[in-house]
C-alpha cells in the first residue's frame, strides 16, 4: 500500500514537471520576444513605413501584409476544406477512391512548407501567371493550411452524434438541410478549434510566401492583390540577415515578432470568443 | 374493439439484410388506424429493425438491403418513386434516446416548419403551442421557450423530441423504445401521453418492456429471431397466447 501511494505520488510528481516544463518555456518566449521588443515598439513603429535602409521608422506595411495574406488564406481555405470535409464525412461512400483521397490530405499535411513555397512558384506565380503578389501568397499558405482545416471539421463533424443527423431526416427534413442547420452548428466550436490553429501557422510561415508574395521594402501599403508585400516573418527574416546595423536590426526584428504574437493572440482571441457564442446551447 | 378495424399500414412479406446476415425474415403485419400496435421480443429479434423500416430510416445504414413491401396509402413505400422526405413527414419517429438539437426550445419545434418554409411567426406560434400542449409539456415550459432544450431532464426531453414530432402533423408516429432511458415517473408520463394521441394519430411502439406493451397497446407483436411469431390484440396476447414461444417469453422464461 505504502508502494504504491509513493510510485502514485512519483508519477504525478513527473507529470507537473513536464506541465511546469511546457509553461516554462512558454513564459521564457513570451517573456524574451516582449522584454526585447516592448522598446522599439510605439505608435511610429506601427503605423510608418521603414526608413533608412529599416533601421528608422516603422514596420506598418509588414503588419498589414500578414494581415491580409493571413486573411486571404482563410477565405480561400475554409471554404475549400469546410466543402471537402463535408464531402468526405457526410456524403462519400466508404470506398477505396475515397481512402485514397483521406491519406493524401493526411500526406499533404507533412509536407515541409518550403516545399509549398517552391509550389506556390510554379503554380500560382508563374504558370498562373498571378506573379509576386498577396494572391499568390494567400493560395499558397492557403493550400498548406487546407490540410489542418479539413481534418479539424473533418473531426468536428464525426464528433456530431448520428442522434442529432436522424431526428432531423425523422422530421421531413433533406440531408441538405441537415447538414447546413444541424450538423454544421453543433460542429461549429470545433471547427473554429481547427481555424485558431491554421491562423497562426499562417500568419507565422515564412518559407511559402518567400518566392510567392513577401518582398524586403515596400514604399507604402499594398493597393490590390496583385501587389507584393512585405510579411511580418519574412521581415523579420531579411531584418536578420541583412543590413549593416544588426544590433538596431535585431531590436525591430523582436519588435516584429512580439507584433506578431499579439496579431496571431488576437485573431484567435477572436475565434476564441465567436467559439463561445456559438456553445450558447451546449449544457454548461 | 370489435368493429373492423381500419388498416394504415401494410407490411407483406419483408425481408431485411445486414451486409449477408438476414435480421428479418418475411414478417407481414398491418398497423391499425387509431391504434397503439406494440412490438415486443428480446434484444435482437429486430423490432427496431422493423420499426425503422416504416420510415425507411435504415436506408443510412450502409451494406443493407430490403425484400418485399410495405404499403402506406396505397403504395409501396420502397417504391424508386417515393419521396423519402414526404414519407418521414408523414411517418415521424420518437428515438430510443431523447435526442433534442443543441438548440432552444422554441427553435426545437419550429425547426420541422422552417424545413418545410413555414414563416409566418404567428402560425409558428400556434404550432409550437399546440404541440407542447398536444405532448403535455406546455405547463412546465410556456416560460422558458428560448433556453437550451438540453437543459430539461430526460423526461422533459423525450415529450420535447415528442411534441418536435407532433409539430409537423405526422399520421403515423413511431417510438422506438422511448422510455429506455427514463425514470419510472416520466416513463408513465410518456404512457399516458400515447394513450391521449391514439386518438389523432395512428402509433407503433417498439418496447422490451412487456408491461409497458400490456398497458399501453390494442395489438401486440412478439417477434423472435427476426421472425414474426405472433401477431393479435394485446388481449389476448397476453392472456391466451397461441405460440410456447410467446407464452414463454411473456412469461418471463427468457428473454
Amino acid at each position: 500500500m505504502k508502494r504504491n501511494a509513493r510510485i502514485q505520488y512519483l508519477g504525478f510528481g513527473f507529470l507537473y514537471l513536464t506541465v511546469l516544463i511546457a509553461v516554462l518555456a512558454l513564459g521564457a518566449i513570451i517573456y524574451f520576444i516582449t522584454a526585447n521588443g516592448i522598446k522599439v515598439i510605439n505608435w511610429e513603429f506601427l503605423t510608418q513605413v521603414p526608413r533608412r535602409a529599416m533601421t528608422r521608422g516603422g514596420v506598418a506595411p509588414a503588419l498589414v501584409g500578414t494581415f491580409y495574406l493571413t486573411v486571404g488564406a482563410i477565405l480561400f481555405a475554409l471554404p475549400m476544406g469546410l466543402a471537402c470535409a463535408i464531402y468526405l464525412t457526410e456524403y462519400s461512400p466508404r470506398s477505396a477512391v475515397v481512402n485514397v483521397i483521406r491519406m493524401s490530405i493526411n500526406n499533404l499535411a507533412g509536407v515541409p512548407s518550403v516545399v509549398f513555397g517552391l509550389f506556390g512558384l510554379t503554380v500560382f506565380v508563374k504558370l498562373l501567371g498571378f506573379g509576386v503578389s498577396i494572391l499568390s501568397g494567400s493560395l499558397t499558405l492557403g493550400i498548406m493550411i487546407l490540410p489542418g482545416i479539413i481534418s479539424a471539421a473533418q473531426e468536428a463533424l464525426i464528433a456530431v452524434p448520428q442522434s442529432m443527423r436522424e431526428a432531423s431526416l425523422a422530421l421531413g427534413a433533406t440531408q441538405w438541410q441537415t447538414i447546413r442547420k444541424i450538423v454544421l452548428p453543433t460542429a461549429t466550436p470545433g471547427i473554429l478549434t481547427g481555424i485558431i490553429l491554421s491562423i497562426g501557422r499562417a500568419a507565422g510561415e515564412t518559407a511559402p510566401i518567400m518566392f510567392t508574395a513577401a518582398t524586403f521594402y515596400t514604399r507604402g501599403f499594398p493597393k490590390s492583390i496583385m501587389d507584393e508585400v512585405m510579411a511580418l516573418p519574412y521581415h523579420i527574416y531579411a531584418l536578420m540577415t541583412e543590413g549593416t546595423f544588426p544590433e538596431r536590426q535585431t531590436m525591430i526584428a523582436s519588435g516584429c515578432a512580439l507584433i506578431l504574437l499579439f496579431l496571431v493572440l488576437m485573431v484567435s482571441g477572436l475565434a476564441i470568443y465567436l467559439r463561445q457564442k456559438s456553445r450558447k446551447y451546449e449544457l454548461a | 374493439m370489435n368493429l373492423p378495424e381500419e388498416i394504415r399500414i401494410q407490411a407483406e412479406n419483408i425481408n431485411f439484410y445486414y451486409g449477408e446476415k438476414q435480421t428479418l425474415k418475411n414478417v407481414s403485419m398491418a398497423i391499425f388506424k387509431n391504434r397503439v400496435t406494440a412490438i415486443i421480443g428480446p434484444s435482437g429479434c429486430g423490432k427496431s429493425t422493423f420499426i425503422r423500416l416504416l420510415n425507411r430510416m435504415n436506408d443510412l445504414i450502409p451494406n443493407t438491403r430490403v425484400e418485399g413491401r410495405i404499403i402506406l396509402d396505397g403504395q409501396n413505400i420502397y417504391d424508386p418513386d417515393v419521396d423519402v422526405v414526404n414519407l418521414r413527414r408523414k411517418v415521424g419517429m420518437v428515438f430510443q434516446k431523447p435526442n433534442p438539437f443543441p438548440k432552444s426550445i422554441r427553435d426545437n419545434l419550429s425547426y420541422g416548419l422552417k424545413i418545410n418554409n413555414v414563416r409566418d411567426a404567428s402560425s409558428i406560434d400556434d404550432t409550437i403551442r399546440r404541440s407542447l400542449e398536444e405532448a403535455a409539456l406546455w405547463e412546465e415550459v410556456k416560460d422558458r421557450l428560448h433556453e437550451s432544450a438540453l437543459r430539461l431532464s430526460g423526461g422533459q426531453q423525450q415529450r420535447l423530441c415528442i411534441a418536435r414530432c407532433l409539430a409537423v402533423v405526422p399520421e403515423v408516429i413511431l417510438f422506438d423504445e422511448p422510455c429506455a432511458s427514463l425514470d419510472p415517473i416520466s416513463t408513465k408520463r410518456i404512457e399516458e401521453l400515447i394513450e391521449q394521441l391514439k386518438e389523432h394519430y395512428t402509433i407503433v411502439i417498439v418496447t422490451h418492456n412487456m408491461q409497458q406493451a400490456a398497458r399501453v397497446s390494442d395489438y401486440t407483436a412478439f417477434m423472435y429471431l427476426g421472425e414474426l411469431i405472433e401477431f393479435g390484440p394485446t388481449e389476448k396476447i397476453f392472456t391466451v397466447p397461441e405460440d410456447k414461444r410467446t407464452e414463454e417469453y411473456i412469461s418471463g422464461k427468457f428473454g
